[in-house]
């Protein structure tokens, strides 16, 4: 259960519309289902009756900041912990206007993911949270009641952090960085026989459709022209063989991003085909450490990435892939 | 399957060689009169930093079984930095290679100055030799770019 209501936000963007501060409220719709819901932009205290709030509101809007801040105006935008992350990152490279954003900081307690509850109840029409339970009702009005945390998605079990890096206001209470093991999943893939490992990445990324969903929603795949929408590629399309040629678009796709990612998430969240896709940026950002120094994209605005940087006495390329086994 | 004189396998290997040592290094190596294998396919780049990361996926999609780097000795890079952006990318490209489990031995950066025309032909007999060990490269070919 999160600890900020849709009527605490309600009053917020209704007081800051009032006074002027704001001129647009970005925020949730509801989609087809009470669990897909969609982001939007609400320009008048009317709109603001389809504002939805519940567990399910787990979007990253920093990247829609990119394009939103286009418009004249200042456009209202609440951010989890998480996402405050990819805010500052996007500012660090100056993809959008500070002064026409006003960020509010919400707490997050974990967001849901409805394909595990799917998965454990069937197909359901609404969730209800009463405190660590969830009472979910089915499609045909069975109910089901289980504990909240068995449907948090993979990012939330292993949460970074739950402080907020940057807001111009907080709604609740500031938590702390945390300590989530997030690279064991890397660590027990690396103790893999090489044969092991690519069969386990072929299992995976061969179930990829190319949809590109990866990359649109990623807070760090900014670029107005990507390599892979190019049609004298070759790759853009999925082959209609059962081979593994995805490798190539996924290696890439976290390449570009090493170093500015986040690790926010939200290319896991979105994959239709549920393939974890964090662990490859993971291994990224668990290789950067070990070699360059503990860094967190995003922590601070104005951080010089570790792949824009270099040093004198910097690992050869031949000792990486093994000391890249070692830990942090 | 291409085979030598000994029936033994000849891969297709894919050198990237900065402009200004490791090509230049390999024209040495032929003012010299050493040999390498004939496999080895040279790129010429302007500096060993232009490799982009996709370039070796590249190579392999389309059915090189090895790609090697060269560049500039660290220090000594004709644009003062490139190649240590090169270490830094290719460290990361080479260790996230491995964790999808594609053999290490297909993929090396090695340093070799204008005047190491001896060093250039060693690494690329030796590099040949690891790599016709390997065989085929299947694991990063893509039936897409067959033609």
């Amino acid at each position: 259960m999160q600890e900020i209501t849709r009527d605490q936000l309600l009053r917020k963007a209704k007081e800051l519309l009032q006074n002027g501060t704001v001129d647009r409220v970005m925020g949730w719709k509801k989609g087809e289902f009470d669990y897909d819901l969609t982001p939007a932009v609400f320009k008048t205290e009317g709109d603001l009756s389809e504002f939805v709030y519940s567990d399910f509101c787990g979007a990253n809007f920093s990247k829609y900041l990119v394009s939103e801040t286009r418009a004249d105006g200042k456009v209202l935008v609440f951010l989890k912990p998480c996402d405050t992350y990819s805010f500052n990152q996007l500012l660090t490279e100056h993809r959008f206007d500070r002064e026409k954003v006003y960020a509010v900081g919400i707490p997050c307690d974990g967001m849901l993911d409805a394909s595990k509850i799917r998965a454990a109840a069937g197909d359901f029409t609404t969730v209800t949270a009463h405190g660590d339970k969830l009472i979910v009702k089915t499609l045909f009005d069975g109910e089901v009641e289980a504990d909240r945390n068995a449907f948090l998605p993979d990012r939330c079990v292993n949460c970074k952090s739950k402080k907020h890096v940057c807001y111009d206001e907080l709604l609740g209470t500031d938590g702390e960085v945390l300590d989530s093991h997030r690279f064991d999943e890397v660590e027990k893939l690396e103790s893999m026989t090489a044969d092991e490992r690519f069969a386990f990445w072929q299992g995976e990324l061969s179930r990829c459709i190319r949809c590109n969903a990866c990359r649109d929603v990623c807070p760090a795949c900014t670029c107005e022209k990507c390599v892979f929408d190019n049609p004298k590629s070759g790759v853009e399309n999925k082959a209609a063989a059962d081979s593994f040629e995805e490798k190539m678009f996924h290696i890439i796709r976290a390449f570009h991003v090493a170093g500015r990612c986040t690790d926010c998430g939200e290319c896991s969240r979105v994959c239709p085909q549920h393939i974890p896709l964090h662990p490859l940026n993971r291994k990224f950002i668990k290789d950067i450490n070990t070699f360059y120094g503990a860094y967190q994209a995003g922590e601070e605005v104005g951080t010089r990435a570790p792949l824009t940087n270099y040093s004198k006495t910097d690992i050869e390329p031949k000792d990486a892939a093994e000391r890249g086994k070692t830990h942090a | 399957m291409p085979l030598n004189e000994n029936g033994e396998y000849r891969p297709l290997i894919v050198a990237f060689c900065c402009n200004w040592c490791s090509y230049a290094g390999a024209d040495l190596a032929g003012n010299n009169r050493l040999s390498y294998p004939a496999d080895v396919k040279i790129i010429r780049v302007p500096c060993s930093c232009r490799v982009n990361p996709t370039f070796v996926l590249r190579a392999f999609q389309r059915g090189a079984d090895g790609v090697i780097l060269c560049g500039c000795h660290p220090g000594d890079c004709h644009y003062t930095s490139g190649n240590y952006y090169t270490r830094r990318r290719m460290a990361l490209l080479f260790s996230m290679l491995d964790y999808l489990g594609i053999e290490k031995e297909r993929t090396r950066v090695e340093w070799v100055s204008a005047a190491e025309g001896a060093k250039f032909a060693s690494t690329m007999n030796d590099f040949c030799k690891t790599v016709a060990a390997l065989g085929e490269s299947k694991r990063l070919e893509d039936l897409r770019c067959k033609k």
